[in-house]
């Protein structure tokens, strides 16, 4: 298991530095440059700023050239600076973090609770109807598209009944613990209805598999009570799968509602990642990219290693 | 099985059939009429007309046309580029393995939606594509294609290696590798066709999962271009408007809704025909 770890983190270090690479060359490939675009918006800018400016930043220079000054920088944990934000990269992107992950965070797990509780409600009763209410139901989740599902809450919602926020993490002013939740309720609602769809269909499979296990068999003949059966001995089994999946979609939490904070103008890391790319925000961006891609595969790691831990038959090579 | 199949064929049938709706209503989707902006169901517009004044009903269909055109092209050819990968992973088998599996995984394990942002904003032009296709009103349904196979030809690769790892042990492959058949020969007529069944179920979902894509590149302005419309884009244009006219930005939604559930629950039903015991398990 160790050794496995070891192995698996030597190859996330590896693939994080490729894809450093290779959206560095990317971004590079963008439409705009970052200098005409300083140069559009002062007209103080001289001929002779932009040379020195363009000197500064490398324009010109061989990519791999430039990659490496960037590399050397971001090892000494200099990312740069924002252009959109005025700020360094690094005090602009943790308030944004932590602003996903409590978006995230709170729909994740009330989708996963849901999710458990329709999902076990479909497998005890296969084929009926009720299950398959639940099941057309998940479908209908994963099949909506999210930034529609978005503009139909805020249509009725914000809108319509004026009962909360469209938009935004705050109402102008102080911010009060009331009123952060006030805006979060319809970004979280969003999140868990394009969720719950899925972790629902996995928690129905994963359930029915394990009830039909001959150990739970067992246990009913032994005269085990239906409660008992379903919730002691049925989910141990299905909570292996089940915690898989959680660990897997934990690495979207980085940038996987980039739909929904672009929708809310939720200031997150998805909707900053978005910006960033658009703005020609190049060392955020390029910075953004990298977390994102750095917490989906320590997520996956941590999916294989939740899977070995919780089933003692798997052996993790 | 049935309904899913009648809705998406219906929807199919209506994107085809736009230019005889167009010829019976007396009007095509790009027809610009200010006067009639915003105008409600009558009998010249069943579902009435969009801020420019055209005809909300043919606008859909001509949406449906590029948003199914792009769902069933980039499935396809995801599905058969991943054949290829997965079919040589699993009978070479070794480093070749390997490696091909490892890309898999390590593009399964990637940020997808904001990489591919990245690539949707790319300008072809530094790519050094030339100008005259970089700015072809067709660019930008190539480029999603190629955006939907470059993400979704892992599920195909990992299907069709799995199973060739089976089948190749399996005695009437190495019965016809004794008989001298080629390995071509052996790909193509022994072990393609024990694999038909599931990538025609991944291959059926991948369409709805494309839709989903296409439409939220083209909603955040990266996806199809003006004068191509596909539904996303029709909702990103709508969405300005949210407030004084809610059916503009609610009937492409709905379309792309429809569109999508009705594959998912085709993909699912395929599944149970096929394998009526693997699809209580399986997870999607």
């Amino acid at each position: 298991m160790i050794r496995f770890t070891a192995i698996r983190l030597v190859e996330i270090a590896a693939m994080l530095v490729l894809m450093s690479f290779v959206i560095y060359a990317l971004i590079g490939l963008m439409p705009g440059d970052p200098i005409d675009l300083m140069m559009a918006s002062d007209p103080h800018l001289t001929t002779a700023d932009v040379a020195r400016l363009k000197a500064l930043y490398g324009v010109g220079q061989p990519l791999l050239t430039r990659y490496f000054a960037w590399a050397h920088a971001a090892l000494a944990g200099d990312l740069g600076y924002s252009r959109l934000f005025a700020a360094p990269v690094v005090a602009t992107l943790l308030p944004r973090l932590g602003n996903s992950l409590v978006l995230l965070g709170s729909s994740f797990v009330l989708a996963f609770l849901l999710a458990l509780g329709l999902g076990i409600a479909a497998a005890r009763h296969p084929r009926s109807r009720l299950d398959a209410a639940i099941n057309l139901g998940a479908f209908a989740g994963v099949s909506v598209p999210t930034f529609w599902l978005a503009l139909i809450l805020i249509l009725v919602f914000a809108q319509g009944l004026r009962w909360l926020p469209a938009g935004g993490i705050t109402d102008a002013g102080d911010g009060n613990i009331a009123d952060r939740l006030r805006h979060l309720v319809l970004p979280v609602a969003t999140l868990t209805i394009a969720s719950i769809g899925g972790y629902t269909r996995y928690v129905r499979a994963a359930m029915r598999d394990a009830l039909g296990q001959d150990h739970i068999r067992t246990a009913r003949a032994k005269g085990a009570s239906e409660a008992r059966v379903v919730w002691h001995h049925a989910l141990r089994g299905a909570l292996v799968p089940i915690a898989t999946i959680l660990a897997l979609s934990f690495g979207t939490l980085v940038s996987g509602a980039l739909v929904t904070e672009e929708m809310f103008a939720y200031p997150g890391m998805g909707k900053l990642i978005f910006d960033a790319v658009m703005g020609n925000d190049y060392n955020l961006a390029l910075a953004a990219l990298l977390l994102a891609t750095a917490v989906t595969m320590a997520a996956n790691l941590a999916a294989d290693l939740a899977y070995a831990w919780l089933d003692p038959r798997v052996v993790l090579r | 099985m049935r309904l899913p199949l009648l809705i998406l064929g219906a929807i199919a049938v209506a994107a085809l059939a736009m230019p005889l709706v167009a010829l019976a209503l007396h009007s095509d989707p790009s027809a610009v009429d200010l006067v009639n902006r915003f105008a409600g169901p009558s009998l010249a517009h069943p579902l009435g007309t969009d801020e420019l004044g055209r005809d909300m009903l043919l606008r859909l269909l001509e949406g449906g046309r590029v948003s199914l055109t792009i769902g069933i092209a980039a499935a396809v050819a995801a599905a058969a580029i991943g054949t290829g990968i997965g079919l040589a992973a699993g009978y070479l088998g070794g480093w070749t393995d390997r490696i091909l599996m490892r890309f898999a995984d390590g593009v399964i394990a990637l940020p997808l939606l904001p990489l591919l942002i990245v690539l949707a904003a790319l300008d072809l032009g530094k790519l050094g594509i030339p100008g005259w296709f970089a700015q072809s009103p067709a660019i930008s349904l190539v480029r999603i294609v190629v955006l939907a196979v470059l993400v979704g030809w892992t599920t195909a690769a990992r299907l069709v290696r799995g199973a060739t790892l089976v089948t190749r042990q399996r005695d009437f492959v190495r019965a016809a590798r004794s008989l001298g058949a080629r390995t071509f020969h052996i790909l193509w007529r022994h072990i393609l066709p024990n694999v038909t069944a599931p990538l025609v179920v991944a291959t059926t979902l991948s369409v709805g999962d494309i839709i989903l894509l296409e439409s939220v590149l083209s909603f955040l302005g990266l996806g199809v271009q003006p004068p191509l419309a596909s539904w996303g884009s029709m909702l990103s244009n709508a969405e300005e408007l949210i407030t004084s006219s809610p059916l503009l930005a609610i009937y492409p939604g709905a379309m792309i809704f429809l569109t999508v559930i009705a594959c998912n629950l085709l993909g699912d039903a395929l599944l149970t025909r096929f394998d009526p015991r693997d699809a209580l398990t399986a997870g999607r």
